[in-house]
């Protein structure tokens, strides 16, 4: 009994803000927007008994689904979006590793400041910051007064609205969830495993090769499904930093919810997004098991 | 006809495989290592023994090159090796931590160093193989470190630092991690292995016992210096200084001043205490203070005065430790020196002759204790 209760409370918190909510988008997705409030039919109307039950049900369907296949500006959008997120997240790796790497081998007493310093911008609202990279990719922004003062360019760069602002701003916003897990695995190794490959006829870097980065592994695997997990859905970047040409399927969601008002369409695109992701979760879960066990 | 003893280092024409040349390590102030002179031979097994802190892993690890001497030179084969970075080294080491990769399986730890000089596909395969035969680890060449015990992957750090066929294997207290009884069975198997692969071994410890064991050649550490390099038998019956005697195992230090007597000096500790009688080979001046160390199993204890012996003291049991096999008595002198002495139990322990109080009489000859300087 005590065991049951006990397990309960998660069990309820997961299901009444995760499970009952998704529950809520696939029925609206399944139903048909209208002009009312709420703005989509049918509405389950409990008044009526068992046959009110029954003409919800015949009313739902997979309309809002076939619409997606039938305009490719969706599949565009997921395309897109998984493309920008697969980048950026390779970035972030390549900006993220060298960071976690050298705070890995600072001085003892330095770590907690590097580690703070990677920590630093999250106290800071995340609007304000993406709103002062605009400040700085701008074409009047200080990123090009800085290059036309030293003479590098003579026109300014068109950075901002472009994707190139889109990877710069995700792989800022999300640089720490790269760095940290990688930083947790670098901490982790043995220095006298590097002394024992080099004894064994390794070189410094293949040293380095076979077995700082397999041992990291882990680290990177965490890192990079936290970077990609959360930049495939994202909304605020590519719509504040983006141009009209970034599709990013946050976006479309977003546009479909207060721009048209189609809840429908909108919870649709929301459940595919999901499905996308689960397969991610599900492999990231895998890797945090294995690591357990691993360590265990 | 026993084999001919194995004793390069008493060789004048024996040409050492390393050669410490005046080595001094230091690490800011701290002086690790203070101007070192020695010599290591081939197929010896060296062991540098001394308490935490003397500079008996910096020596080993300047032969791994893992540091480079601040003064003074190391010769291996007649070249100096200062300049040689680790991996380009003929010298292989285990490290204490065993330092096994844990991504990789046993084969493939095993394999790593051959590996990286591009051996081809199957001598590897032959190498590996001989290695795990030589520790016994065929079985378990599919498993992953973290899936062995203890003494497996003891074996496995050895096999992957024999594997590369070293001219010198370096080995920091490789017996740290193990059980009492798994530590001895595996000093023979090392012993075993040493002389199987004719490879020199120089092994770190802090354990005089398995140092003891193990080793051809002992030196004993302290404050970066060695303080005697020799056989085991010579480091425990004939100790150069208190400190060395007084490292390994147990021993009775009684100070006093020498006079020269009859073949040997008589030794003046206490006042209304006989005098004792000891041969040495150093000479003493009359008069100069001395120490003399005695082992407590060359003691003999007896409840009347033995006739004959040359040194025959009184005193009172204070202490006795049992071990099984054998018991030491600490006995109190009535100048409070405390003297141990050790016998055999060859009798059950409720027909012990002597307990705690009883008066009884020490004796021992005159060849039985060291007479030390220092």
């Amino acid at each position: 009994m005590r065991r049951a209760a006990l397990i309960f409370v998660p069990y309820f918190w997961l299901l009444a803000l995760f499970l009952v909510p998704f529950l809520i988008v696939l029925k609206i997705s399944l139903s048909d927007t209208a002009l009312a409030i709420p703005p989509y039919t049918p509405t389950l109307d409990l008044g009526n008994g068992w046959q009110g039950i029954k003409d919800f049900w015949a009313e739902l369907d997979l309309e809002n689904f076939e619409f997606l296949t039938s305009d490719d500006l969706y599949w565009k959008a997921y395309l897109s979006s998984l493309k920008i997120a697969v980048i950026s997240t390779i970035l972030t790796l390549l900006v993220g590793y060298p960071i976690a790497y050298g705070m890995a081998n600072a001085p003892d007493h330095w770590r907690p400041t590097l580690m703070m310093l990677v920590i630093l911008p999250f106290w800071t609202s995340f609007l304000i910051r993406v709103y002062s990279w605009m400040g700085i990719l701008s074409s009047e922004g200080y990123l090009n007064q800085l290059l036309m003062g030293l003479g590098l360019i003579s026109a300014p760069l068109t950075i901002l609205n472009t994707n190139s602002a889109v990877y710069i701003g995700i792989v800022y916003t999300y640089l720490p969830f790269m760095i940290l897990p990688i930083y947790s695995a670098l901490e982790r190794l043995d220095a006298s495993l590097l002394e024992a490959a080099e004894d064994l006829g390794c070189s410094r870097f293949t040293a380095f090769w076979l077995v700082t980065v397999p041992l990291s592994k882990n680290g990177i695997i965490a890192g990079c499904f936290l970077v990609f997990i959360p930049a495939l859905g994202e909304f605020v970047i590519p719509s504040l930093l983006g141009g009209s040409q970034t599709l990013m399927i946050g976006k479309v969601l977003w546009e479909e919810f207060f721009n048209n008002r189609d809840w429908p369409v909108a919870s649709a695109v929301a459940v595919i997004l999901l499905l996308i992701l689960i397969i991610p979760i599900i492999l990231f879960q895998r890797n945090e098991q294995k690591q357990r066990e691993m360590d265990g | 006809m026993g084999q001919t003893e194995f004793a390069p280092w008493n060789d004048p024409e024996a040409k050492p495989l390393i050669q410490f040349k005046n080595v001094t390590k230091r690490f800011g102030d701290f002086v690790a290592i203070d101007n070192q002179s020695f010599d290591i031979y081939a197929q010896e097994f060296f062991a540098l023994l001394g308490p935490s802190g003397c500079g008996k892993t910096t020596l080993m690890r300047m032969l791994g090159g893992f540091e480079t001497p601040t003064e003074g030179t190391i010769l291996l084969n007649g070249q100096d090796i200062a300049p040689i970075p680790p991996n380009k080294r003929a010298v292989n080491m285990m490290f204490q931590s065993y330092a096994l990769f844990p991504h990789l399986n046993i084969w493939e730890n095993i394999a790593f160093g051959l590996k990286r000089d591009r051996m081809p596909k199957d001598q590897i395969d032959a190498r590996v193989a001989e290695m795990l035969k030589l520790t016994r680890l065929e079985k378990f060449a599919k498993r992953k470190p973290h899936q062995c015990s203890g003494g497996q992957r003891q074996r496995v750090a050895l096999a992957r630092s024999l594997a590369k066929a070293p001219k010198l294997l370096l080995l920091d207290e490789p017996l740290g991690a193990l059980d009492a009884k798994l530590r001895q069975d595996t000093q023979f198997e090392l012993m075993d292995i040493q002389e199987k692969t004719g490879t020199t071994f120089v092994i770190v410890t802090h354990d005089q016992e398995e140092a003891m064991t193990v080793a051809s050649r002992v030196a004993v550490m302290d404050h970066g210096r060695i303080i005697q390099a020799d056989t085991p038998a010579d480091i425990y019956e004939m100790p150069k200084s208190v400190y060395v005697a007084d490292f390994i195992g147990d021993v009775t230090i009684i100070s006093g001043t020498a006079t020269a007597s009859g073949d040997g000096y008589d030794i003046t500790f206490a006042e209304g205490q006989p005098t004792l009688h000891a041969k040495s080979d150093q000479p003493f001046d009359k008069g100069q203070a001395c120490h003399l160390a005695i082992r407590p199993e060359k003691v003999s204890i007896t409840a009347e005065k033995p006739a004959d012996a040359t040194n025959a003291l009184q005193g009172k049991i204070l202490d006795i430790a049992y071990l099984g096999n054998l018991s030491t008595y600490h006995v109190e002198l009535p100048n409070g020196q405390i003297v141990k002495s050790q016998t055999a139990n060859t009798r059950r322990l409720s027909r012990r002759s002597f307990t705690w109080e009883d008066d009884v009489w020490l004796s021992w000859t005159d060849t039985a204790g060291v007479l030390l300087k220092e």
